[in-house]
């Protein structure tokens, strides 16, 4: 196990780097000189050599991205052009709040999504199982942006039960976490359903039906724990598009979370924030697959020694 | 000298049992219909596509026709879907908008599938280092959350809808790759790649006539599932502000200009939704019935 571990810590350093790389690269792509974009309209062109040399865009592209990658380990991601602000600081303000979005998230696609797909599983073809599917594939074709909306319409103008938008109370985490949660519930409930009736037919639930153990305990203690191995990659995988997601949610709600900080500096061109931005949630998402995985290897470690 | 390659039916993965084409597609148009969803998903496709083309004809007044007079009226027999804060016929801006959100779909998985094939082709059929390199930037391609990678793209490249289109396609490119690559993997062992190959054929001939016609099937599962995704993506990043501009009929832009009115006009949020969820909808059942048509295990 130690070694699995290891070996992925050891896979994952070059992921990183390429992530670095990707990001870096990409930003090579805006058309124009960035001097000039940094300098603005009407700079001398002593002013632009002097941000040329300064920040060391005169060097040859291996340099700069050998500096870029220098700096990442620094912890220096640069200066907001908008205000001045390390980078760094900017997200250290916001990722807090975009992590507990992301927990409560999470959270609701896994409760929901598990519940879901049992209830369909436990009675296959039922009326319960289509309409769940049917709510499951309906979550899937959902726009998460518009669904969101209309949450905010039913819950907060029409009931006046929920806030609007902000992030100050648990109140004000329920609709961007059940709109951003929704869609990955759908997707677990999906698979939870599909990973159990798979397991359901094996014959060792045949087995254990013929013994006379009873149905809570034939679902709930062998079934499900063989089921789940499946839905633990599908809800990591989940985790990303979560992520990704927080843009859209974070702009509906108003919340200043990471995703609204970069969607906010791609309209005001502060690139040096969205390269900041996209680059820290990036790492989360392949530090947290590195855990889903070492995660999954333990858990099917057991099932294997039981 | 050129020396004539005679084509050999392969035993593909996908079908095992070895057939004539036409019976294959027949095989395959029974199962498809079989298939209740895939058929509903279908026909939603052809609905939304035939509204697309026909929607001069269609609608009732002009996308951009501006009528403060009327504007945020709700749903009534002059305008089914009611109109927006400047007095425009909804029903009229979807139908156009369709053209605009079915558009960028189509236009980002056909650019992100083109160079995903060729990258999962190559990788696939040269394996080695040629394989390790091209994957592992598709590893890292795969390591951005969600629409990031898209994000970080339109930030570089400036926000429009053909942005958006070159982001979204990019982001589809690792999935076709990964997918190609596996299925091209499996089809090069078979023995009907040797024979031709010692018939002489060169490589080129070998990947694009020979392996890529026998992959299809998840290519085309694939890329119905990613024109869900893609077609959702963009209109996000329209909703955002980051695609198609105001005035147009875009659905995720509508949606965003729906959003500042929830409160007095709700249905001009509601109505765009419904369009982007019907359709992508389609698009998902569509490509779970075609992915279950594909699949040997589901032929009895």
């Amino acid at each position: 196990m130690m070694m699995f571990i290891l070996r992925r810590i050891f896979q994952t350093i070059p992921v990183m780097i390429g992530v670095t790389f990707v990001v870096f690269f990409i930003m090579q792509l805006v058309p124009g000189d960035p001097a000039v974009l940094l300098a603005g309209e009407g700079a001398s062109k002593e002013t632009i050599e002097g941000i040329r040399e300064q920040l060391g865009l005169n060097q040859p592209l291996y340099v700069q991205y050998t500096d870029y990658l220098m700096n990442i380990f620094r912890g220096d991601l640069g200066v907001s052009l908008k205000n001045s602000q390390p980078v760094l600081d900017e997200i250290l303000v916001r990722l807090p709040i975009t992590i507990e979005l992301a927990f409560f998230s999470i959270l609701i696609t896994i409760v929901l999504g598990m519940a879901a797909g049992i209830i369909s599983a436990i009675k296959p073809y039922s009326l319960t199982d289509v309409s769940v599917m049917l709510i499951a594939l309906l979550g899937i074709s959902l726009p998460s942006f518009w669904f969101g909306l209309m949450l905010m319409y039913l819950f907060s103008v029409k009931l006046q039960i929920l806030p609007v938008a902000g992030w100050d109370s648990i109140l004000h985490i329920i609709l961007p976490a059940v709109t951003l949660g929704a869609g990955g519930a759908a997707i677990v409930a999906r698979m939870t359903r599909s990973s159990m009736l798979e397991v359901i037919r094996q014959d060792y639930i045949r087995t254990a039906r013929s013994k006379g153990l009873r149905e809570t305990v034939i679902i709930y203690k062998h079934a499900l724990r063989n089921a789940l191995i499946p839905v633990i990659t599908v809800v990591g995988l989940q985790f990303g598009a979560l992520l990704g997601g927080t843009v859209l949610v974070e702009s509906i709600f108003a919340i200043n979370g990471l995703g609204r900080m970069i969607v906010d500096a791609i309209r005001m061109r502060d690139l040096p924030i969205v390269q900041g931005g996209v680059l820290c949630a990036s790492l989360i998402f392949v530090i947290v697959n590195l855990f889903v995985d070492i995660f999954y290897r333990f858990f099917n470690k057991r099932i294997e020694l039981n | 000298m050129s020396l004539e390659v005679k084509t050999v039916q392969p035993n593909v993965i996908v079908n095992p049992t070895v057939s004539k084409p036409e019976s294959k597609l027949k095989g395959f148009l029974s199962q498809l219909l079989m298939n209740k969803a895939a058929t509903v998903g279908a026909f939603i496709i052809i609905i939304y596509i035939l509204l697309a083309v026909f929607a001069p004809l269609i609608a009732p007044y002009s996308p951009y026709e501006i009528d403060l007079e009327n504007k945020m009226m709700p749903p009534s027999s002059d305008h089914w879907m009611g109109t927006d804060d400047k007095g425009r016929d909804i029903l009229s801006r979807i139908l156009y908008g369709s053209r605009l959100s079915m558009g960028v779909g189509f236009a980002a998985v056909l650019f992100g599938a083109f160079i995903g094939i060729i990258f999962g082709l190559v990788a696939g059929y040269y394996g080695r280092w040629v394989d390790t390199v091209i994957m592992r930037i598709m590893d890292v391609m795969l390591a951005f959350p969600g629409i990031l990678l898209a994000l970080a793209i339109i930030a570089a490249l400036g926000p429009s809808l053909i942005n958006v289109t070159i982001a979204v396609g990019a982001f589809s490119v690792p999935l076709f790759a990964r997918i190609v690559r596996g299925s091209t993997l499996e089809v090069k062992r078979l023995e009907y790649i040797d024979a031709i190959r010692s018939l002489g054929a060169n490589d080129f001939t070998i990947i694009f006539k020979h392996i890529f016609p026998n992959i299809l099937s998840p290519i085309i599962v694939q890329a119905t599932l990613r024109l869900a995704t893609a077609i959702l993506s963009a209109a996000g990043l329209s909703f955002l502000g980051l695609g198609a501009q105001p005035p147009s009929p875009e659905w995720g832009t509508m949606l965003s200009s729906g959003r500042d009115f929830l409160f007095s006009a709700p249905f001009i949020a509601l109505f765009p939704g419904i369009a982007i969820s019907i359709l992508v909808l389609g698009f998902n059942i569509f490509g779970d019935g075609l992915r279950d048509a594909f699949d040997p295990r589901m032929k009895k």
